[in-house]
């Protein structure tokens, strides 16, 4: 199908972009989920604000301390990032999953975010590197954690008049381990569920997601690694309290393949 | 809303509602009818074309978004008529059937080509997996890649 009539704005900077935001304006970033909603029009928004041209919120800054990743920089040139791969190889590992090339090359790190589907590799990742969000709105700036932006699928606690502008990935220990796992029916596909780990000595964090309405810590399955369980144990509390069965027996098997593959 | 895109090194300009989609304008609005529109929810990879260059789903964009951008479509494969590699090796073995999927797996291919023009077949099998052909199982389509990248590496 086509998608409705609506108003379109085209700001150029974020200042422009803050004052268009509203309950019935959608954010269009890289557009590979919003319009998909528009076209089957399960999204009908009053106006789109394209954040196309605000060319500032496009970069990835790994040059001391931690990555900040501009909201509107593309999934491709995160995963084409050395830096990053180098330094917060988990973010590859996991960027690589979401769709196809062809969704990558158009689709952006914070429109993942922001967009908050359970089943999405992006939000799983930063949870387990322990991101932080940073969001304006005319009014302020404000930032929370990775671990607490996600309130349910496609709903964050992000406000209406507020635009998530930075990805803020704090530097991780020496000697930590990455490991991404995920299910899915064919390549490309949304996850059925997966698990995102990254661990070192003295710490251990391990993400879900697809396993239940939002991307979530498995912080049983945490304390159980660094307390130096065996990866098949630590990844079976990760599961234990998923209601299905058939989610409950894979999110043990792909959370021991990500525990194992950091730990390796 | 007045758009100009350039389309396979041509300058097209038109006339668009916002949500107009770019594969519309691709097709009706330049009359470029060689891409296709599949599912028109990005999973069939049909109406695939590159934009500056990357391959990008175009029923998954608005045609105001590609204002200013250049654009690549089948047509631009062989614009002297003569086929590209890609396209003679997709004929030679038999890679296409009904040929609606065709021009999105060309545009998914040549770009991932430019970027591997080595690649091993676990990777064509990764690039081809956005791209879903309902008549010909895929496997003349790997082999019809990989032969084409044979022959681009050896400069034909």
């Amino acid at each position: 199908m086509k998608p409705p009539p609506f108003a379109y704005h085209a700001p150029q900077s974020v200042e422009e972009a803050l004052p268009l935001l509203a309950e019935e304006a959608s954010v269009l970033a890289g557009g590979q989920s919003l319009v998909p909603l528009l076209n089957l029009r399960l999204a009908r928004p009053e106006a789109v604000v394209d954040l196309g041209g605000v060319a500032e919120l496009d970069y990835i800054d790994a040059r001391e301390g931690p990555l900040r990743i501009g909201a509107m920089t593309r999934q491709a040139t995160l995963e084409r990032s050395e830096p990053v791969s180098r330094g917060w190889p988990l973010l590859r590992k996991a960027v690589r999953h979401v769709g196809h090339p062809q969704i990558r090359s158009r689709g952006t790190v914070g429109g993942s975010v922001a967009h908050a589907d359970p089943a999405a590799e992006l939000p799983a990742a930063l949870i387990a590197l322990g991101a932080r969000f940073h969001l304006r709105s005319a009014g302020g700036e404000r930032t929370v954690d990775a671990s607490e932006f996600f309130l349910g699928p496609l709903y964050t606690v992000r406000e209406p008049d507020e635009l998530l502008v930075e990805i803020e990935v704090p530097e991780q220990p020496d000697g930590t381990g990455s490991g991404f796992a995920e299910h899915a029916r064919t390549h490309g596909d949304f996850a059925t569920a997966g698990a995102a780990a990254a661990i070192c000595p003295s710490r251990a964090r391990i993400a879900l997601f697809g396993a239940g309405p939002v991307p979530a810590r498995a912080e049983a399955a945490e304390r159980a690694v660094a307390e130096g369980a065996a990866p098949r144990e630590a990844a079976a509390l990760a599961a234990e309290e998923i209601d299905d069965e058939h989610r409950r027996a894979l999110c043990a098997e792909l959370a021991r393949r990500a525990i194992e593959e950091a730990m390796r | 809303m007045r758009i100009a895109v350039e389309i396979n090194g041509s300058a097209y300009e038109g006339e668009v509602e916002p949500r107009t989609l770019l594969s519309d304008f691709i097709r009706h609005g330049a009359g470029l009818t060689g891409t296709k529109v599949g599912c028109e929810q990005g999973v069939c990879g049909a109406c695939t074309v590159q934009l500056d260059g990357e391959p990008v789903r175009s029923c998954l964009m608005l045609a105001v978004q590609a204002n200013g951008r250049s654009l690549r479509t089948v047509e631009g494969l062989s614009p002297d008529g003569e086929f590209h590699p890609l396209q003679r090796a997709f004929h030679e073995a038999h890679a296409l059937q009904c040929g609606f999927c065709t021009p999105g797996f060309l545009m998914s291919m040549e770009a991932f080509l430019r970027e591997h023009p080595d690649p091993d077949d676990e990777e064509v099998r990764e690039a081809l997996a956005g791209n879903l052909c309902r008549c010909t199982g895929y496997l003349g389509i790997i082999e019809a890649v990989e032969h084409a990248a044979r022959e681009m590496r050896e400069g034909r």
